[in-house]
C-alpha cells in the first residue's frame, strides 16, 4: 500500500492530492484536482458556492472515502476510510457546518472523545476545565470553559472547535469558512493564532469568501471553479480582482446571462417600508434599507452576513434591539409575525419546510395566510379550494389540484405554493429569501416571471440571496451586506457579478 | 417534470387498500380495538352487553370525556397538559369551599350563594389556565414542565382548602348536573356529549380549529404564515384548564364527596383516551372523533374487566399493555405518514 515518494532530497509535502475526482450520484462534484500543502504554509482556498472546496476538504479529512485519484501524506500514499483515520494521520478539520454539541460545555466539547481520567477511572473534570481554559486562552479567547456551547455565537463555537483540533495534535489543519461569523477583532485574533501554528511547522488550509482576509493571511492561494482547480499562485503575486476573475472565469465578465445586470431604479417611487439602523444585538449590527413600491431590492451577502436575520426582523419574528421600522412614513414595530402579516408584510423563507404543511392538502397551505379575510368564524372550504385552484392556474402549479397533499408535489411546485399563499390579497411588502435556490430551470423561470409581475403590480419586494445570479436577474437596486452591516449599495448603472463578490 | 405527476396518479390505483390503511391506520386501529373488546366481553360475560351496563360505561367515562376534550386541543398543538387531574381536583374542592357545609364538616370555609361559588370556581380554573399559558408562551417553559409545576400548585391549593377533611355539599346546580339524571340518562353523560360535540364543531369548522391543526402540523410554518401561534397555544392551555375545572365540579357531585387525591387516575385516563383514539402525539392529526373512540375503548376495557373473572391487580397491568400498544401504533402511523 505505502510507497515512498522522492526518498532523498527535500522534505515531501505535508499533503498532496493528484487527479482527485468525486461525484455524487453520478453528478461530478470534483474533476481531476491537484493540490499541495507544505509544512509551515497557510494555503488559502477560494471559489464560488458549489465550486467543490468543502468536498475536497472532506476527502482530505476522511469524511468521503469513495473518490478517484491519489492522496499522499508526508509522501506516503493513503486512503482514509473515516475521519478517525485522517485524525490519526494528523489531519484535523473545522467544518463549515458546526459539529460541536450545543448541550455540552465548552470544556467538554474541547475534550470530546478523549477526556482525561482520574486515577479512579472517573472523568477528571477539574483537569478538563483547567486544560480547556488554558487552550482557549492561548487562542486569545475570553470564554468560561463551563459555559454551554450552544449559548455562544457560531463564530466563537468554531474557534472552540479549532482549539479542539489543535489540542488533538493535528499537523494539517483545515478551516472551512471560519470567518464568516467572526467580528473583525475576532478575525485578528484568529490570524494571530494561525501565524503561531504556522511557525510551529504545521500546515493550514484556510477557506473563506472574504478575499481580503485570504490574501492577508495566506502564503499561497488556490482557486476552484466548477469542481476544478483553476489556479494556484503565491498570495503576494495576486490581487483581489485577479482572484475574482479566476473565480468566475477570465474574459467571461459581463458576457453571460446572470453575470451582469443593468440596474433601473427610480427615486421618486414611494418608500413603503424603511429600516432605520436596525440591529438584533447579535448578527444584525446596523442596517438601513428602503423598500420602494414597484421595485425589487436585492440583498446580497455571504452566509452569515445577516440576511436571514434581516428578513426575520422585518417580518416580526426577531425583536429589534436597535433602530426602527417605518411603514408608509409612520413608525411601526411588529411584535409577532401575525402583526407583520396584518400590517401588509409577506415572507417566504429560504427553506420550504419552514413554510409548508407537507401532509395537508394544497388548498390549506394556500389559505392559511388569508383565513381571516375569507372567513369570520367558520370555515368555507369550498371557497378555499376555489382560491387555491385559481392560484394554481396563475402560478402554473402542476398538477393544479387543490386537494392533493402538498408533500406529493415536486420541489419547484411546492415553492410556488409557498408564494401562492401571499398572492390572493397582495401584500404591500414581499420578502423572499433564496427564492430560486435548488430549483430546476423551468420552475426558476416561472418564479422569476411571477416575482417581476408582482413588482409591476406595485408590490415592494425584497429578495435576499447568497447567489449573485439571483440578485442580478431580479433586482432594481442592490444592497450588499457584510457581517451585519451594509457594505455597499448599487442603485444604477451596470452591475457585474465581480462587483458583488468584491463588495461582500 | 411530468414524471412525478404520472407516478402520483398511478400510486393509489396500484395499491388502493394498502394506501388507505397507510393513511387511515391511526383511525382504523382504535375502531377495530373497540369492536374486538366489545365482542370479547360480550362473549365472555352475559352481563356485559346490556342496556344498563352500556349506560354504566357511558357514565363512567363522562367525567374523563370532559377533561379529554380540552386535552385533545392541547395534544393537537403538540403540547401536553399534565395538570388536568390536579386542576379538576382543585376546582371541585374550590366550589365546595364556597358552599355551606354540614356541621360535622370541619372546614373553615367561605359559604356563598351557589351561583357565585360556581363563578368563583370557574374563575379559578381560568386563572390556572392563564398562568399555564403565560409560562408556556411568554416565558417559553416547555408545557411538559410547566404543567407539572401547575399540577403541584393545584394539589397545594386543594390541600390548603380542605386540610385533610372531606366536603359534602355543592351548589344545587352542580349537584343536579353531577349526580342527577333526566329521563333516566345521567346529566354527566349529556354534559359530556355537549362538550364533545361543541369541541368537535370548533375544531373542524372554525378558523380557530384550523389554526390549531396547522400549528400542530408545523409550528414554524404556521408562524411564518402569520399565524399567532403563541395565542393559539395559550388558548388551548386555557381551554384545557376550563374543561378540567368543569369536569372537577361535576365529579365531586358525581363522587358525592370532595377531598384531596380523588382524581389520581384521571390524568392517565384522559391522556390514554386521546392517544388510544389515535390523535398524534406530534400534533396536527386526529380530533374529537378519535378521542370518543379512545374513551369508549378505555371505558369498555375498565368496565369489561369487572365482568369477567380476573385478578384485579392484573387489570392494572392489562391497561398498561393496551396503552403501550396504542402508543406504538400512534408513533408507527406517524412514521408511515411521513415516509409517504
Ligand atoms: N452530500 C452531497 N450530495 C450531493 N451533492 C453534493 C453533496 N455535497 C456537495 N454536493 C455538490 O457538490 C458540489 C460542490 O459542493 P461543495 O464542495 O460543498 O462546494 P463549496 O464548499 O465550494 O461551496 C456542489 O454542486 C454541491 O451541490
Ligand atoms: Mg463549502
Amino acid at each position: 500500500m505505502m510507497d515512498q515518494l522522492n526518498g532523498g532530497g527535500g522534505l515531501p509535502p505535508l499533503l498532496q492530492l493528484t487527479n482527485v475526482s468525486k461525484s455524487f450520484g453520478g453528478i461530478a462534484a470534483l474533476k481531476d484536482v491537484d493540490f499541495t500543502l507544505h509544512a509551515g504554509e497557510i494555503h488559502g482556498l477560494v471559489g464560488e458556492n458549489g465550486a467543490g472546496k468543502s468536498t475536497t476538504m472532506k476527502i482530505i479529512a476522511g469524511v468521503y472515502s469513495d473518490y478517484e485519484g491519489e492522496m499522499r501524506v508526508d509522501g506516503k500514499l493513503v486512503h482514509f476510510r473515516s475521519a478517525r483515520d485522517a485524525l490519526s494521520a494528523g489531519i484535523g478539520m473545522v467544518h463549515q457546518e458546526l459539529s460541536t454539541i450545543p448541550d455540552l460545555t465548552v470544556a467538554e466539547n474541547v475534550f470530546l472523545g478523549h477526556q482525561p481520567l482520574t486515577k479512579f477511572g472517573t472523568v477528571d473534570w477539574a483537569q478538563i476545565n483547567r486544560e480547556a481554559a488554558r487552550l482557549i486562552s492561548s487562542l486569545g479567547l475570553d470564554i468560561d470553559p463551563k459555559t454551554l456551547m450552544g449559548s455562544l455565537p457560531v463564530g466563537l463555537q468554531q474557534l472552540v472547535e479549532l482549539s479542539r483540533v489543535l489540542f488533538s495534535g493535528a499537523k494539517t489543519i483545515i478551516l472551512d469558512e471560519p470567518t464568516s461569523a467572526l467580528s473583525p477583532p475576532e478575525v485578528k485574533r484568529l490570524f494571530d493564532v494561525l501565524r503561531k501554528i504556522k511557525a510551529e511547522g504545521r500546515g493550514i488550509i484556510f477557506i473563506s469568501h472574504f478575499l481580503d482576509d485570504v490574501l492577508e493571511i495566506s502564503d499561497t492561494v488556490t482557486v476552484f471553479r466548477n469542481g476544478k482547480k483553476v489556479a494556484t499562485e503565491p498570495a503576494a503575486s495576486l490581487t483581489k480582482d485577479a482572484v475574482i476573475s479566476h473565480m468566475i472565469g477570465r474574459g467571461s465578465i459581463g458576457m453571460h446571462m446572470g453575470e451582469s445586470a443593468k440596474l433601473i431604479s427610480d427615486d421618486t417611487r414611494p418608500i413603503v417600508l424603511a429600516a432605520d439602523a436596525i440591529g438584533d444585538g447579535k448578527t444584525l449590527q446596523n442596517i438601513s434599507l428602503n423598500l420602494r413600491a414597484g421595485e425589487i431590492t436585492g440583498v446580497y451577502g455571504f452566509m452569515g452576513c445577516g440576511q436571514v436575520e434581516l428578513a426575520r426582523a422585518l417580518f416580526g419574528k426577531i425583536k429589534l434591539k436597535r433602530g426602527h421600522l417605518m411603514m408608509d412614513g409612520a413608525q411601526r414595530s411588529f411584535k409577532s409575525t401575525s402583526a407583520a402579516r396584518k400590517g401588509g408584510i409577506a415572507f417566504v423563507p429560504e427553506n420550504r419546510r419552514m413554510m409548508l404543511f407537507r401532509t395537508e392538502p394544497v388548498y390549506k397551505n394556500v389559505s392559511i395566510a388569508i383565513l381571516d379575510r375569507i372567513h369570520r368564524l367558520f370555515l368555507k372550504p369550498s371557497q378555499e379550494r376555489k382560491i387555491a385552484a385559481t392560484r394554481a392556474v396563475d402560478l402554473q402549479i402542476r398538477p393544479p389540484n387543490p386537494n392533493m397533499a402538498l408533500g406529493s408535489l415536486s420541489g419547484g411546485n411546492q415553492q410556488k405554493v409557498a408564494l401562492a399563499k401571499w398572492l390572493t390579497h397582495l401584500p404591500k411588502v414581499l420578502i423572499l429569501s433564496e427564492p430560486t435556490r435548488g430549483m430546476d430551470v423551468g420552475a426558476k423561470e416561472d418564479v422569476i416571471r411571477i416575482v417581476k409581475d408582482l413588482r409591476d403590480k406595485g408590490v415592494a419586494i425584497l429578495v435576499l440571496s447568497t447567489e449573485p445570479e439571483t440578485i442580478l436577474t431580479l433586482a432594481n437596486r442592490v444592497t450588499v451586506l457584510r457581517k451585519g452591516i451594509v457594505a455597499k449599495e448599487f442603485n444604477s448603472g451596470t452591475l457585474y457579478k465581480a462587483d458583488l463578490l468584491a463588495a461582500a | 417534470m411530468s414524471a412525478p405527476t404520472d407516478q402520483i396518479s398511478n400510486l393509489p390505483k396500484s395499491k388502493p387498500l394498502q394506501s388507505f390503511v397507510r393513511n387511515q391506520l391511526r383511525n382504523i386501529a382504535p375502531v377495530f380495538t373497540l369492536l374486538a373488546l366489545v365482542l370479547f366481553f360480550s362473549l365472555a360475560s352475559s352481563s356485559f352487553f346490556t342496556m344498563v351496563n352500556c349506560m354504566n360505561i357511558l357514565s363512567q367515562i363522562s367525567i374523563t370525556a370532559i377533561i379529554a376534550v380540552g386535552l385533545t386541543y392541547v395534544i393537537l398543538t403538540s403540547e401536553i397538559d399534565l395538570s388536568v387531574a390536579a386542576v379538576a381536583n382543585a376546582i371541585g374542592i374550590t366550589v365546595a369551599y364556597f358552599t355551606l357545609q354540614p356541621d360535622y364538616v370541619n372546614i373553615a370555609n367561605l359559604p356563598m350563594p351557589g351561583i357565585i361559588a360556581i363563578v368563583l370556581a370557574l374563575l379559578s380554573a381560568l386563572a390556572f389556565g392563564l398562568v399555564t399559558a403565560f409560562g408556556v408562551t411568554w416565558i417559553g417553559i416547555p408545557s411538559f414542565i410547566m404543567t407539572l409545576a401547575i399540577m403541584q400548585i393545584a394539589n397545594g391549593v386543594s390541600a390548603l382548602l380542605v386540610r385533610g377533611q372531606i366536603a359534602y355539599s355543592y351548589p344545587s346546580l352542580i349537584t343536579m348536573l353531577g349526580s342527577g339524571s333526566v329521563f333516566g340518562v345521567r346529566w354527566t353523560i349529556i354534559v359530556a356529549i355537549l362538550f364533545l360535540l361543541i369541541g368537535h364543531l370548533i375544531l373542524r369548522y372554525s378558523r380557530f380549529g384550523r389554526y390549531i391543526y396547522m400549528t400542530g402540523g408545523n409550528r414554524e410554518a404556521a408562524e411564518y404564515s402569520g399565524v399567532n401561534v403563541k395565542f393559539i397555544i395559550g388558548s388551548v392551555m386555557v381551554i384545557s384548564a376550563m374543561c378540567s375545572g368543569i369536569a372537577g365540579m361535576l365529579a365531586v357531585a358525581y363522587f358525592g364527596s370532595a377531598q384531596q387525591n380523588q382524581f389520581d387516575s384521571y390524568l392517565l385516563d384522559a391522556i390514554a383516551a386521546v392517544v388510544v383514539g389515535g390523535t398524534s402525539l406530534f400534533g396536527g392529526r386526529g380530533g374529537i372523533g378519535n378521542t370518543i373512540i379512545g374513551l369508549l375503548v378505555l371505558g369498555v376495557l375498565n368496565n369489561g374487566l369487572d365482568h369477567i373473572q380476573i385478578d384485579s391487580f392484573l387489570k392494572i397491568l392489562i391497561r398498561g399493555l393496551i396503552l403501550l400498544i396504542a402508543l406504538i401504533i400512534n408513533i408507527y402511523a406517524q412514521k408511515l405518514k411521513e415516509s409517504e
